[in-house]
């Protein structure tokens, strides 16, 4: 037995096993976002408005949302479509969560991705209707500024209107809860 | 039948002019777009550039890419802004700094090491040749 044969033949094949092992066992298309941490990009978008079954919720009237005037709140941005299918999913969980921590102040904002108003407008009422705006993004500017990949995805911005956490995927509402109360619960930091 | 005819061929062309649409009138801003859209990743493909992919997204992060570039921001900066928002891995290229280095070196190193021991093995070899010569002519015995 040659030994140092063998050792030299381990040395070559282990790093190349331990580089597949990492490399097959991920999503590449999971990629960390460099947002959370960061101060949430501003946009303004034209509101959509209400399906007949829904309202707008806090927004009381006004036809756009401007980011930065929500400044002070804790904002959950949630990117969605109508041809989305777990979009339908996480949708009661928004509805609900979004009613209840109205009064506590934070602002849920819809963003209509890739799709028509229309669509949008049928598709909420079909679901029993919504109780916080959505914006469109036409050209998706506000999508891309947040790094999105499809939907639905949902981020979670401060008071500091800094984004605490991004959720790729549909949400639930214990996560929407959990994730709230960190934020409303985090000291305010001066800015 | 002649209304229809006319419908087909709206619909054949339609392709053709919203590309000419797309494509701006300016040949040196659409050359600009085409070289820093074909080095940032579609994000909803599999490793297609955004030049080369027709999904909406990478259309509208292509016309992004026009619009910033038209507003007189540098490729550098315009990469910049896609990278801030998607991390490095919208880059196709990996820039040349940190661990992405490895990527650049390794495959060098690999061929220097590969040479090393080319030349080692080739100089085993012509050393046991002329020894394997030296034994298949046995040598001159002094004394016959």
């Amino acid at each position: 037995m040659n030994w140092k044969r063998a050792a030299l033949a381990v040395l070559a094949i282990v790093p190349i096993v331990l580089l597949l092992a990492f490399g097959l066992t991920r999503d590449p298309n999971r990629i960390e976002s460099p947002l959370p941490g960061q101060p949430a990009p501003d946009f303004t978008v034209e509101v959509m408005p209400p399906s007949p079954a829904g309202d707008n919720g806090w927004l009381e009237d006004g036809t756009t949302i401007r980011l930065a005037d929500l400044r002070g709140h804790v904002v959950v941005l949630n990117f969605w479509a109508s041809w989305c299918i777990p979009c339908r999913y996480e949708h009661p969980a928004l509805t609900k969560v979004a009613r209840v921590y109205q009064d506590r102040g934070v602002r849920f904002v819809g963003i209509l991705y890739n799709d028509s108003p229309e669509a949008a407008r049928r598709w909420l009422a079909d679901l029993g209707g919504e109780s916080y705006p959505t914006g469109l993004d036409p050209d998706s500017r506000t999508a891309i500024a947040y790094g999105l990949y499809g939907v639905p995805e949902t981020f979670f911005i401060g008071r500091d209107g800094r984004v605490g956490y991004k959720h790729i995927g549909p949400v639930t509402e214990s996560l929407l809860v959990e994730k709230i109360e960190e934020l409303l619960n985090s000291p305010e930091t001066p800015t | 039948m002649i209304r229809r005819l006319l419908v087909i061929a709206v619909l054949l062309l339609s392709p053709v002019a919203t590309l000419a649409a797309q494509e701006g009138s300016d040949p040196e801003l659409e050359a600009k777009v085409r070289e820093v859209a074909s080095q940032l990743r579609c994000v909803v493909c599999q490793g297609l550039s955004i030049q080369d992919s027709p999904s909406e997204l990478a259309q509208d992060m292509k016309a992004l890419v026009r619009e910033q570039l038209a507003a007189g921001r540098t490729p550098e900066e315009v990469k910049q802004y896609f990278v801030e928002r998607y991390g490095e891995w919208v880059l196709l290229t990996p820039r040349a700094e940190g661990l992405n280095l490895i990527v650049y070196v390794v495959p060098f190193i690999g061929l220097l090491l590969g040479a090393v021991f080319l030349a080692r093995a080739v100089m085993r070899w012509t050393r046991q040749g002329s020894e394997a010569a030296a034994s298949a002519d046995p040598p001159v015995d002094p004394l016959v």
